[in-house]
């Protein structure tokens, strides 16, 4: 199998030099992994890793009524793996996110067209069963989206859904994800208090517990720190470095320094295009785009 | 004259006329109820509540009557709302942006400020002539018509207020909308929607004239349904413009029970509203 690290856009080819065009000291702090696994998060150099695509997207484009809000993006994105998009407010980065489990349909006037292969089968079809769909690709959100019921019952709403349990069974799968969202402790003697007591960090983590429960295969994370403080963005981060060996991960964020630190992939979008699709680790050394090169050295954005 | 000093000028006199409004409205009130709590206080009594309205010159009470506009509330009410609910469901979550529900918002808003005594009318046509007599059915869908179009608006507009965030979160998960509007969407604007159902309440509490063409009345102690049934609005109504002094002060009396009752649902729809604020 051949790796698809080629661009996205390849109008330009690779430099022939790969100096790295950001000054050693503006980019090494881009690239520090907070928990120091860089050699586990970034795939190693030359050894292309037998990884699987988890989903495919090919000339996707999509609609505002008439306005033309993402202009034919191809992109794979990589089973047990990270990737970001980033790119100015506007770029189409979000819109890209809420096409891939459907979620634009709840309004009329938007809509999609390509196609998006979800282990090769088309999603965009119109006869696929949106439900389903929405339950095998997670998703959460900028804010956090407690449901106005207990905690327990947020976590096992999704799950109540599609699955017939045994209440003893639905308590263990309850404190599984919410194990895992590292939520259990600071909940576990108060599951019946409702979602909404809890501060907006904690929030947060119950969503992403709520959209883990129902095990999906990928998890969609749309700027899912943005509005917290910076003690609940660390543990996100990290709950994201623990959820990546179990899930296809897409995350949109502003800060680049998130996405630098957090993923294996990042797509970087301008106007509605993407301009560079890479690893991680060369999009912030050694992008191939002078876009990309402007946005993450902070020269516009 | 500067500038600056005939602002300040102008600020006073648009204060000053503003306080003299609300002074007005204020007065009005006051006077209201003070009339009802110096005329009321004496009729209240032990009978008030026992006995039936009597005949004149015999002492009596409203029990009757205060019987009838209960149950008749009460159905009114358990017709009205889930009507009411599902079409400002309907409204808010389904037909969003469509020509039908532009349409169906329009005519719920003129039956909103329709006069009360229309629907009297209305009702008496439909159901009061077909079936030969007045009756407590009669009274109950006459007071039920009213409810649904205040249920309707309050609903549609709780149901608003209500993040499309929230309906994304739950849409995400794979839930089917008839379950994201029923067990996400209702329960974030619940507080909101018994506020206006209260609203409702205290609305039809008071309404004579479309009982006037539909319960109508009743001397005795009533309990049928098929049967014409005292209420107090129509009892206040009679009773004040008798000649009798006993029958006077149970119209007193009966003005002041409703009034009370009124300004209670509305301190608790007030109470709820503010209750869902504090805890979303």
């Amino acid at each position: 199998m051949t790796m698809d690290y080629s661009k996205a856009t390849s109008s330009t080819p690779l430099p022939p030099s790969l100096k790295p065009v950001i000054p050693v000291s503006v980019s090494m702090p881009l690239i520090r992994p907070s928990n120091g696994s860089a050699a586990q998060t970034a795939p190693a150099q030359g050894v292309a890793p037998k990884l699987a695509v988890k989903c495919e997207i090919k000339d996707l484009r999509f609609y505002y009524k008439q306005y033309e809000a993402l202009k034919g993006i191809n992109l794979k994105l990589h089973d047990k793996r990270v990737t970001a998009f980033i790119g100015p407010s506007g770029c189409g980065k979000s819109t890209l996110l809420r096409i891939l489990n459907r979620i634009y349909e709840l309004y009329p006037d938007q809509r999609a067209t390509g196609e998006v292969l979800v282990d090769g089968s088309n999603i965009l079809d119109p006869g696929q069963d949106l439900n389903r769909l929405r339950a095998k690709i997670g998703m959460v959100f900028q804010k956090p989206t407690p449901f106005p019921m207990s905690i327990y019952d947020n976590v096992a709403f999704g799950i109540r859904l599609y699955e017939t349990l045994r209440s003893r069974e639905l308590d263990e799968r309850v404190e599984e994800a919410l194990t895992r969202a590292a939520l259990w402790n600071e909940v576990k003697d108060k599951l019946r208090q409702s979602g909404l007591s809890l501060s907006g960090g904690q929030q947060q983590r119950l969503c992403i517990a709520r959209a883990i429960a129902v095990k999906p295969e990928i998890l969609l994370l749309d700027e899912p720190a943005s509005a917290l403080d910076p003690i609940s963005t660390q543990r996100i981060e990290e709950l994201i470095a623990e959820l990546k060996s179990d899930y296809c991960i897409v995350i949109v964020t502003h800060n680049m320094q998130q996405a630098a630190r957090s993923s294996d992939y990042t797509a970087f979008m301008y106007l509605g295009a993407l301009v560079e699709f890479d690893e991680t680790e060369a999009i912030f050394t050694h992008p191939s785009q002078k876009q990309t090169e402007d946005y993450i050295t902070g020269r516009f954005g | 004259m500067s500038r600056y000093a005939r602002r300040q000028i102008a600020n006073r006199i648009y204060l000053a006329l503003s306080f003299a409004a609300t002074a007005i409205g204020l007065i009005f009130l006051i006077l209201v109820l003070y009339a009802l709590l110096r005329n009321g206080i004496p009729a209240l009594s032990g009978t008030l509540f026992t006995a039936a309205t009597p005949p004149p010159g015999n002492s009596g009470g409203l029990a009757n009557a205060i019987y009838g506009s209960v149950v008749m509330t009460i159905v009114a009410t358990l017709v009205g709302t889930p009507i009411g609910v599902l079409t400002g469901t309907f409204l808010a979550e389904f037909g969003r942006g469509s020509h039908l529900a532009a349409v169906v918002r329009f005519v719920n808003d003129i039956l909103l400020s329709a006069p009360s005594i229309i629907i009297g009318l209305f009702v008496y046509q439909i159901v009061v002539v077909p079936m030969g007599h007045f009756s407590a059915w009669a009274g109950s869908i006459a007071l039920a018509l009213i409810v649904i179009p205040v249920v309707v608006r309050t609903t549609e507009n709780m149901l608003e207020l209500v993040p499309n965030s929230l309906r994304e979160a739950a849409s995400a998960l794979g839930t089917p909308q008839w379950r994201v509007i029923v067990q996400v969407i209702y329960r974030a604007a619940l507080q909101g929607m018994l506020t206006g159902v209260m609203l409702a309440v205290a609305r039809i509490a008071g309404e004579t004239a479309p009982l006037l063409f539909t319960a109508l009345n009743n001397q005795f102690w009533a309990t049928n349904m098929n049967a014409p049934m005292a209420n107090l609005p129509v009892v206040i109504f009679q009773f004040a413009l008798s000649p009798y002094n006993d029958w006077q002060m149970l119209a007193w009396g009966g003005a002041m029970l409703i009034t009370l009752t009124i300004l209670i649902l509305n301190i608790l729809a007030r109470v709820l509203a503010n209750w869902s604020n504090q805890t979303p």
